[in-house]
């Protein structure tokens, strides 16, 4: 049975975690608005850039297509790219990324496909690191980064592509966490590499009559990297508000719970308290009675 | 009074315009040109340079661009850039950088061929700082 001083001192620490707690979701909420707001702003570019693709990819034969937008013609080396936060403390939302990505890894590998895997951010690098140290041939920290900008995604993409111009990888695929709504947060995975099935889902226009300026090929060669920057710049800034959001609910959920606490450990303070009384009493009286 | 067409200009972070506007000059990869109301569908990449944007109000802006490109149809005109802002808003501290990264890249540069990249790429900024920030 705990004496009241330990109980007065549990109820002040819980006190002290629901204040950190407490503290932890409005920052998190205020976070959300801005990542939400900078996702929204990135939507129009993105848009209109796989629109843009369609159109050319639909005027380009595939013989001049790059590298880049039509693959190797193998599909035996998959490079999968794991984006998760710098941080912990955001319920789920770390570990559903990287489960996905350890479920497709274990698949892939199961169809005797080779696998590497490159992680982005921290909390992913050390999940995955258990299972895949020896497979991991890079990790990108973004801990330096507070928001997220098109020059960090631009350096991912550069890295991703020196890569595939290496040949160590036939096919990359993005994780990461979509974001639906605040307590609702979907991981995914997009194929990013080879990029001709990402533009055929978009609808083509009218495209023949284009003049371009130098000319298709040219273009394409141009765009089809700044694409693979792009949805990566749109997989960090989703991420982004994940995280956020995932916090917020979960430090929600964490405030809740201390609250729930406090209350019971103030019921068994009170309780404790009121025995310790009616004990002192009862000692009073019987030793008055004795006399 | 000019026609007016649908002109956006898109950078990856934000959208910077969207307006009627009677006239845009784009600094295309193979030199500038105006785009106005019923041009020719046409596709170009751009090189770094001033963007010239004449509102049907008549108010004129012009942008900063760092690579990218332009997608005109006889009704609208859209300009993906890799980087863009206000000429007003442009930090010579900022165009240093960049100008000192092209440097760099063109010092790494491997073959041949990404040396007459960079080394264009560089040609292309340095003019510009000369055209927008007289000493």
């Amino acid at each position: 049975m705990p004496s009241l001083k330990d109980l007065r001192n549990r109820i002040s620490s819980v006190k002290a975690t629901q204040k950190i707690t407490k503290a932890m979701q409005m920052v998190a909420a205020a976070k959300l608005r801005r990542a939400q707001e900078s996702a929204e702003a990135a939507r129009p570019y993105s848009q209109r850039m796989s629109a843009v693709l369609a159109n050319l990819s639909a005027s380009v034969d595939s013989e001049d297509a790059p590298a880049l937008m039509t693959g190797t013609g193998r599909e035996d080396t998959h490079l999968l790219i794991c984006c998760t936060a710098e941080r912990g403390l955001c319920g789920g939302f770390n570990s559903s990324i990287a489960k996905k990505t350890r479920e497709d890894a274990r698949a892939l590998q199961g169809e005797g496909k080779t696998v590497k895997i490159l992680c982005v951010g921290k909390k992913g690098y050390d999940i995955l690191r258990r299972e895949f140290a020896d497979i991991i041939i890079d990790r990108i920290d973004m801990r330096e980064v507070k928001n997220v900008g098109f020059a960090d995604a631009d350096a991912i993409g550069k890295r991703v592509i020196a890569l595939f111009e290496e040949g160590a990888f036939d096919v990359a695929t993005l994780y990461y966490s979509e974001f639906k709504s605040v307590i609702s947060q979907i991981p995914k995975g997009q194929r990013i590499i080879p990029a001709a099935d990402a533009a055929e889902e978009a609808e083509t226009g009218s495209s023949s009559i284009y003049e371009y300026e130098p000319d298709a090929s040219a273009i394409l060669e141009d765009l089809v990297p700044r694409n693979i920057s792009v949805q990566i710049f749109r997989a960090l800034l989703e991420n982004a508000a994940s995280e956020q959001g995932a916090r917020m609910t979960a430090m929600d959920n964490a405030t809740r719970n201390a609250g729930e606490m406090i209350d019971k450990l103030t019921l068994s303070y009170n309780r404790q308290r009121q025995a310790q009384i009616t004990k002192e009493l009862i000692e009073i009286i019987s030793g008055a009675e004795a006399l | 009074m000019a026609e007016g067409f649908n002109f956006e200009l898109v950078s990856p972070e934000r959208l910077l315009v969207s307006a009627q506007v009677t006239e845009v000059v784009v600094p295309g990869m193979n030199g500038y040109f105006t785009v106005l109301a019923n041009h020719a569908p046409t596709m170009s990449t751009l090189q770094p340079g001033v963007a010239e944007v004449t509102e049907t109000s008549g108010k004129a802006e012009k942008f900063v661009i760092f690579g990218g490109f332009v997608d005109v149809t006889p009704e609208s005109c859209t300009l993906l850039a890799e980087s863009a802002m206000r000429v007003d808003d442009i930090d010579r501290e900022d165009l240093r950088q960049r100008i000192q990264d092209a440097r760099e890249d063109l010092e790494d540069a491997g073959d041949e061929q990404a040396r007459t990249k960079a080394q264009g790429y560089l040609d292309q900024l340095t003019t510009l700082e000369k055209a927008i920030l007289p000493a």
